[in-house]
């Protein structure tokens, strides 16, 4: 066991700060969705995640797991500016999405998060027919063509493997279906607007382990199209859907006690499962805490 | 077989005796009591406007005009005021009911914590205490006094009386809804105005239409605005609600209770009786509205 008495300054970094790690997968690696580098999430006076360089890859599931409080979250969500809507959130650091600054001036937020989508913890269809929950992406981006909307309800909800179990009941409400469905909803009303990116926190915490195993079979399916991140605090799951983790840890400043969020370690979830390099890594994995 | 398990002791499921269980029955008895204690006014005075005025009601009751009051029951009706109360509530909600919920919607989305937000918030919560009585003084000094007794002034001071209340009611409904459902709508790229009027308001809809229709039914009983600014005392209707005195069943109600005629009396009733039925109309309406808006909601 490390000691637990550390402090920020003699931090390990992951890997040199101007330099984020790409350890290679097998075959190619996809084309850089988001360039993060030493990133640190403030909300108000508290910092809640310090210096975090990671880069994302296209087509590609990305686990971020780590123990409650380590920050998985708030980066996730910084990734689509939801963290604009808490206020006193504020963002430092270099962070590029397919070349663009996401927090460079004149980036609308509303402008990111139709190419960079999320489902929740919590699912959280709207009161709404499952058919508008759908279609409420489509139109809010102007799409009016009844046939159109039709089409893409349709398609949507099929890659959400949910088609079959609603095709009938479409105007029926989002929030008649079971936890697992509600998810899967959620999901279907996210790629409904076609997004390059999905952001996912921690999507089946709430849900049985047969609906969790139908959400992950969709992540694989989804991988093809689309870039996934996925937070998440079952490390089976990681090891089961990612092709990447990343492993945040909650660093505990020595004499103040101030509590912030620092990326460990990332690379292959292979390598990060079975080889890691940083003790606090391997603790966690193995179930020795975090 | 049964007697094998006769040994067993029977596990004792009932609630143990004493204190607790005294307590739980004095409770229960209390809020037993109370119920009864609540329902027995509001009975009496359903069942003794109904037995006064039921008879008097018909058609041409609600319909013709005013009698002089010496009149016996069988002659004339309510007609002016029953259309005066329909003309002033409506002119009272059209004004009042947007104009609080969009004042909710600023307070609860918009406003959030700042202290513009916080200084609307209070003064809406200072009107709801405001005596309609000093309302109707208010419209009095401020529009009457130029422009004379009119429907439309009696609508002003029923709107200012609605609007705290359809401020109040409609923020509770909009801060009701799940933050989860807003974060829903943003991470689909939506504005903050789209996410409101697509997501927010439908999801508080329910809530805030029979919110609003309580504080319709509270203003279409209020009397003592009215003085100051409609009038009443006239025999004939008053088709045009923007000039001219109007009456309305609460005046009517009062006027006629004070009068020493039997005939004016019984008519007084009956207009008491009328404007209950409106009440529940609208009450009833309400839970319509509001099934039919909630019903995605379940």
């Amino acid at each position: 066991m490390e000691e637990p008495q550390q402090t920020v300054t003699n931090l390990p970094r992951p890997a040199s700060a101007s330099q984020p790690p790409r350890t290679q997968l097998d075959g190619p690696v996809g084309e850089t969705i988001f360039d993060v580098r030493n990133v640190s999430i403030w909300y108000g006076a508290f910092k809640a995640v310090t210096d975090v360089s990671l880069a994302i890859h296209e087509n590609e599931i990305t686990a971020f797991i780590g123990s409650s409080g380590s920050g998985k979250t708030t980066v996730l969500r910084s990734f689509n500016r939801m963290n604009d809507l808490v206020p006193g959130a504020r963002v430092d650091g270099e962070m590029n999405y397919r070349g663009q600054a996401l927090y460079g001036g004149g980036v609308s937020p509303t402008a990111v998060r139709r190419r960079i989508g999320m489902v929740f913890q919590k699912p959280n269809p709207f009161p709404k027919s499952i058919y508008d929950n759908v279609a409420y992406g489509p139109r809010i981006n102007g799409e009016r063509n009844k046939a159109k909307l039709n089409e893409i309800v349709e398609r949507s909800l099929r890659q959400a493997a949910l088609w079959d179990e609603v095709k009938n009941r479409l105007n029926t409400s989002g929030l008649s279906l079971s936890g697992g469905q509600a998810q899967r909803l959620c999901i279907a009303r996210t790629i409904a607007v076609e997004p390059d990116v999905v952001l996912m926190d921690e999507p089946a915490s709430a849900l049985d382990p047969i609906a969790t195993g139908k959400i992950e079979d969709l992540m694989r399916e989804l991988k093809s199209q689309y870039t996934i991140i996925i937070v998440t605090h079952n490390m089976q799951q990681a090891t089961r859907v990612s092709d990447r983790t990343a492993f945040f840890s909650v660093l505990t400043e020595g004499d103040s006690d101030t509590r912030t969020g620092v990326l460990v370690e990332y690379g292959p979830t292979e390598q990060i499962f079975q080889d890691p390099t940083d003790p606090r890594t391997q603790a966690y994995v193995t179930g020795r805490m975090g | 077989m049964a007697a094998d398990t006769g040994q067993q002791r029977k596990a004792d499921l009932r609630e143990p005796a004493g204190w607790r269980r005294a307590k739980n029955r004095i409770a229960t008895i209390l809020m037993v009591l109370s119920f009864v204690v609540v329902i027995i006014p509001l009975g009496f005075v359903l069942v003794t406007v109904v037995a006064k005025g039921a008879s008097i009601i018909s058609w041409s009751f609600l319909t013709s005009s005013i009698p002089p009051a010496v009149l016996p029951a069988n002659f004339g009706g309510i007609g002016p005021a029953v259309l005066g109360t329909i003309e002033i509530v409506a002119l009272a909600t059209v004004m009042a009911v947007p104009l609080g919920i969009l004042g909710a919607i600023y307070l609860n989305e918009y406003g959030g914590n700042g202290l513009l937000a916080r200084f609307i918030g209070f003064l809406s919560d200072v009107m709801t205490g405001v005596p309609s009585i000093i309302m109707g003084l208010f419209i009095y000094s401020l529009w009457v006094v130029h422009f004379g007794y009119s429907g439309l002034a009696g609508a002003f001071a029923l709107g200012c009386l609605m609007l705290p209340v359809v401020i109040r009611s409609s923020y509770e409904m909009l801060r009701l809804v799940p933050n989860t459902l807003r974060e829903g709508a943003y991470a689909l790229g939506a504005t903050k105005a789209r996410v409101t009027m697509t997501v927010v308001l439908p999801a508080a809809l329910g809530g805030i239409v029979s919110g609003s229709l309580l504080a319709v039914a509270r203003a279409a009983g209020e009397t003592a605005p009215l003085i100051f600014t409609i009038l009443g005392g006239l025999l004939s209707a008053n088709t045009n609600p923007f000039s001219g005195a109007n009456t309305a069943l609460p005046l009517q109600i009062f006027s006629n209770a004070s009068q020493p005629y039997t005939g004016a009396q019984a008519r007084g009733w009956g207009a008491a009786l009328t404007l209950i039925a409106i009440a529940f109309i609208l009450m009833i309406v309400a839970r319509i509205v509001t099934a039919r808006f909630s019903r995605y909601s379940r």
